[in-house]
């Protein structure tokens, strides 16, 4: 261990201690959300009042909202930023940024990241793509606005819509920039996790956070430098006249240069990170999910294996799916049925995981943590979003609500909220480990039972504007008379977007008054059995005092019983306890 | 005057942080959940499992009138149709009984002091059953959606097909007919010239009797093979009362195909579609009420028309995309066809 003085930067800033660049990770994931969350406000105020004026909108947006009425191109550029902020920068960096970084090293026994540096490198990367992210929405032809899909030709063309300039430009150098990051990342958590582990740490050992993480890292190795390819040569697409995914092309009364490429070539690199994305976000929710509701459960998680095998499952479906987001495109019909076959699939494991929640929750003696609750409401949105998969991942059913609000409200639940659910269990769960103190729970419960009202309150109504035939993305629902009578539907989706939207404010006074009032916590507040509750609650570079404790046991002995059926004394045996006289290990 | 406005903004959640910081400071409880708090949101969680499904119940009473009508407008979409009312019933039911066992475990085992959980960690049995349950169930959905796909899908020649180009740009649809020889010629942007903006190469004998229009009419019981070109940006087809869509690529053709089953004139005494237009009416007179009052002219009443939508983002008119579709009886398409110049006679 080097005990190197440590100055105010190297402790605070260009840190290289795991603990320090997850909380990094988190305060800027923190605000992003606040941007990517505002931002979706905004919008929704104008989907519901397509005619008011806003004092807020002409505040906020300027020359794109001037009269205090937003402009069709200010309403693309908000909702395609909103996308491309909460998918990667929250829920991709910020969720698994935080707590790969934060529990790897804590919960598999190790000092540190095998990298330390990297993972320095790997945040700053991050940070310097959102800097270039959150200044494009200022630039003065207006942010990237193609939909967070970027799909060309219409984010090629400057022609085509003004947000395809120099908005666009910084967008895609901003992606390349976070993919960097993100790489580094997953090389750092997959070395980590395989070469780290302490004395008994077996991999059938692992808690189902670090499993997740660990498959979550993998698939991001493998996707995400298909969506670089494909930002670069849209780059050079867009600024040195090649033609990969342009042809036979007249804008503005004029005919551009560009044959033989096709925007389909995109549609299939885009979706090839694209869908695994969903996963990339979802698997981290669903690890800390597993750990959350076991601690408090006070049950182990059950089908522990069963869990691990489905998350396999999942991340090796998920690179043979992305078909299904584009069923419509054109793309023979053949391949359209082998995508509904394999997306149909995930529904097997998806099915095993949620049973085994339900499961675990059974017969337990929960203790309702905030952590916890969370962890509950993200099963329960898990399995209202993702049952709607079983119409869209059908072909034939997604002719009809493909590109709909249908699919909106489907993905926001399935992924959206049930991941932004699963961030705030951790954040709950884990920040007496982060901060060394509480966070209020008063103000926790607050919270939660706001945003799980308010989430199902926006998203059950924004199925059936769906299913009535409205196209996403549109700017206004007036325009023509078809889908006036949706109105009403879209003010009562916009008061819950902004009842749960102002919760949120309620997590951020807990979150940063607690980092300085909270109550001083205590070593394992939650009574938990794994390694990082081991770790004194100051911080220091390095962990543990003295050796790191050697593992005997899986992370899932609660409420264990001897041989003759008694209860131990403690309902938890942290997996740092060597198996007792008699005790069989599970 | 928004400088202000920020302030106040602002200085209102200062406040409210440091009184929130304040209450802080005094709680001396411990922040972990106890008994009567377990207890509280044990019951919350009954709560919430019936405000979801009362949610969702008051949503199906009360949206149901704006939805697509449950008449497909045409015979391939009936197929979907179905398919689609076995999958939602299937969805319903599994959320039913799974969203109860989560929020009834939730409130039945909510913690206790007195009471231990039982340790029981794994079931072979219970993992087999919903392992093998849910993959039989997929199986037969998928053999059902596969086919119900390939019926969908097939713009096989053998139907005599009436063959008809969609044509897309920023912000307008245009289409195109074969004529006489159901051949369209063939096309390119760079032909594009003047009233010829579909860009259709004069020089293709197949073209010499191709008739452009900016009305689709459609005749009901015939096949309609359609072809969709872009001459732009994508954009998509939307035709949702057909269960009909296909995406509009630029150098590429793309293929969708269907039989219109129920005219125009038709449609529009459907009850669904009378109860939805009579809705839209309503809000629409309200509306003119208030033009009236403020000096303008009223809104005319809406009557139904089919329409085909953009569905793919195109740029800022994207969500003002559309084109109007008729269906009639064959003789009174073949007699609107008649009534069209070709192009060959618009261009001289």
């Amino acid at each position: 261990m080097s005990h190197h003085k440590e100055t105010f930067v190297t402790k605070y800033i260009f840190s290289q201690d795991h603990k320090m660049i997850s909380k990094q990770y988190l305060i800027t994931g923190i605000i992003m959300g606040v941007i990517g969350g505002f931002m979706s406000m905004l919008f929704r105020l104008q989907l519901a009042y397509p005619e008011q004026h806003f004092t807020i909108i002409e505040a906020f947006l300027g020359k794109g909202g001037e009269g205090g009425q937003m402009t069709p191109d200010m309403y693309m550029g908000l909702v395609t930023i909103h996308g491309t902020i909460m998918v990667f920068f929250v829920l991709t960096a910020g969720l698994s940024g935080t707590f790969s970084n934060l529990l790897i090293p804590y919960q598999i026994g190790a000092r540190d990241m095998a990298s330390g540096f990297l993972n320095m490198i790997s945040y700053w990367l991050f940070f310097l793509s959102s800097v270039i992210m959150v200044a494009s929405i200022f630039v003065h032809t207006g942010m990237a606005s193609a939909g967070w899909t970027i799909y060309p030709p219409l984010s090629a063309l400057p022609q085509a819509m003004s947000g395809s300039g120099l908005g666009m430009d910084m967008w895609l150098i901003s992606m390349a920039i976070f993919i960097a990051a993100s790489l580094l990342g997953s090389l750092n958590y997959i070395v980590t996790i395989l070469n780290l582990r302490t004395k008994g740490m077996k991999m059938t050992r692992l808690p189902l956070t670090i499993w997740a993480f660990l498959i979550t890292a993998i698939i991001g190795l493998v996707s995400f430098p298909v969506l670089l390819s494909a930002a670069l040569l849209l780059i050079f697409d867009r600024s040195f006249g090649t033609s990969f995914y342009l042809s036979d092309i007249f804008i503005q009364g004029e005919v551009l240069h560009y044959q033989g490429g096709s925007p389909i070539l995109f549609e299939h690199l885009f979706w090839f990170l694209g869908h695994p994305e969903v996963y990339i976000i979802l698997l981290p929710a669903l690890g800390i999910t597993s750990e959350v509701i076991s601690t408090n459960a006070r049950k182990p998680i059950f089908g522990y294996r069963a869990m691990i095998g489905s998350m396999l499952a999942i991340a090796f479906l998920s690179t043979i799916v992305w078909g299904h987001h584009m069923f419509v495109t054109g793309m023979n019909p053949f391949l359209g049925s082998v995508f509904t076959f394999t997306t149909l699939l995930i529904a097997i494991p998806s099915a095993v995981k949620a049973f085994n929640y339900i499961t675990t929750l059974w017969k337990g003696n929960l203790q309702f943590n905030t952590g916890m609750l969370f962890s509950i409401g993200m099963v329960s949105v898990f399995i209202s979003g993702g049952l709607t998969g079983l119409i869209l991942g059908d072909s034939a059913l997604d002719i009809n609500v493909h590109d709909t609000l249908f699919v909106v409200a489907h993905f926001h639940l399935v992924m959206g909220i049930s991941a932004l659910l699963g961030m705030f269990a951790g954040v709950y769960h884990w920040f007496p480990k982060m901060y060394g103190r509480m966070m209020n729970k008063n103000l926790g419960y607050v919270h939660f039972w706001i945003t799980i009202v308010a989430a199902y309150g926006v998203f059950f109504p924004m199925h059936f504007t769906g299913l009535a035939g409205l196209p996403r993305r549109y700017f206004s629902n007036t325009a023509f008379p078809l889908f006036d009578d949706l109105l009403p539907i879209n003010q009562v989706i916009t008061m819950f977007a902004l009842i749960g939207g102002t919760a949120q404010l309620i997590f951020l006074g807990n979150f940063f008054i607690s980092i300085f009032k909270g109550k001083k916590a205590v070593e394992n507040p939650w009574r938990s059995n794994t390694l990082e509750w081991t770790t004194p609650i100051e911080h220091f570079h390095g962990n543990w005092y003295g050796d790191i404790p050697e593992v005997h046991r899986w992370a899932y002995d609660y409420s264990k019983v001897d041989g003759n059926g008694n209860p131990y004394e403690e309902d938890f045996t942290p997996q740092n306890v060597p198996i007792r006289e008699g005790e069989e290990e599970f | 005057m928004k400088a202000l406005f920020f302030i106040a903004v602002f200085a209102a959640i200062a406040i409210g942080f440091w009184q929130v910081a304040k209450i802080f400071g005094l709680t001396k409880k411990d922040q972990v959940a106890t008994k009567k708090e377990n207890n509280i949101n044990g019951w919350l969680m009954l709560g919430l499992l019936a405000f979801v499904h009362g949610l969702l119940l008051y949503c199906m009473i009360a949206y149901g009138d704006v939805l697509l009508p449950h008449l497909s407008a045409s015979s391939e979409g009936e197929h979907i149709d179905t398919l689609f009312v076995v999958t939602f019933v299937l969805i319903l039911i599994v959320q039913l009984i799974t969203q109860i066992l989560i929020f009834y475990f939730s409130f039945k085992y909510r913690g206790n002091i007195d009471r231990q959980a039982t340790f029981y960690a794994d079931s072979h049995k219970l993992e087999m059953i919903w392992t093998s349950v849910p993959a039989v169930v997929l199986t037969a959905l998928v053999l059902y959606g596969i086919w119900t796909w390939n019926k969908v899908m097939d713009v096989s020649e053998q139907d005599n097909p009436l063959y008809i180009e969609v044509y897309a740009k920023q912000f307008q649809w245009e289409a195109r007919y074969a004529g006489a020889d159901n051949a369209l010629g063939e096309a390119n942007v760079r032909n594009i010239k003047g009233i010829n903006t579909m860009g259709v190469d004069m020089n293709d004998k197949n073209a010499t009797d191709d008739i452009t229009v900016r009305e689709l009419h459609l005749p009901k019981g015939r096949k309609v093979v359609f072809q969709f070109r872009s001459q732009d940006v994508l954009h998509s087809a939307y035709m949702p009362h057909f269960r009909a869509q296909m995406n509009c690529v630029p150098g590429m053709k793309t293929h969708f195909g269907f039989t219109p089953s129920v005219t125009t004139e038709e449609m529009r005494k459907n009850e669904d579609i009378v109860a939805k237009v009579n809705g839209i009416n309503k809000i629409r007179e309200a509306k003119s009420k208030e033009l009236v009052a403020a000096g303008e002219d009223a809104l005319e009443p809406y009557e139904f028309d089919y329409l085909l939508l953009c569905n793919k983002i195109c740029g800022s008119s994207h969500y003002n995309m559309q084109m109007k579709i008729i269906v009639e009886e064959e003789a009174d398409f073949n007699k609107w066809l008649k009534s069209q110049k070709t192009l060959v006679q618009l261009i001289n």
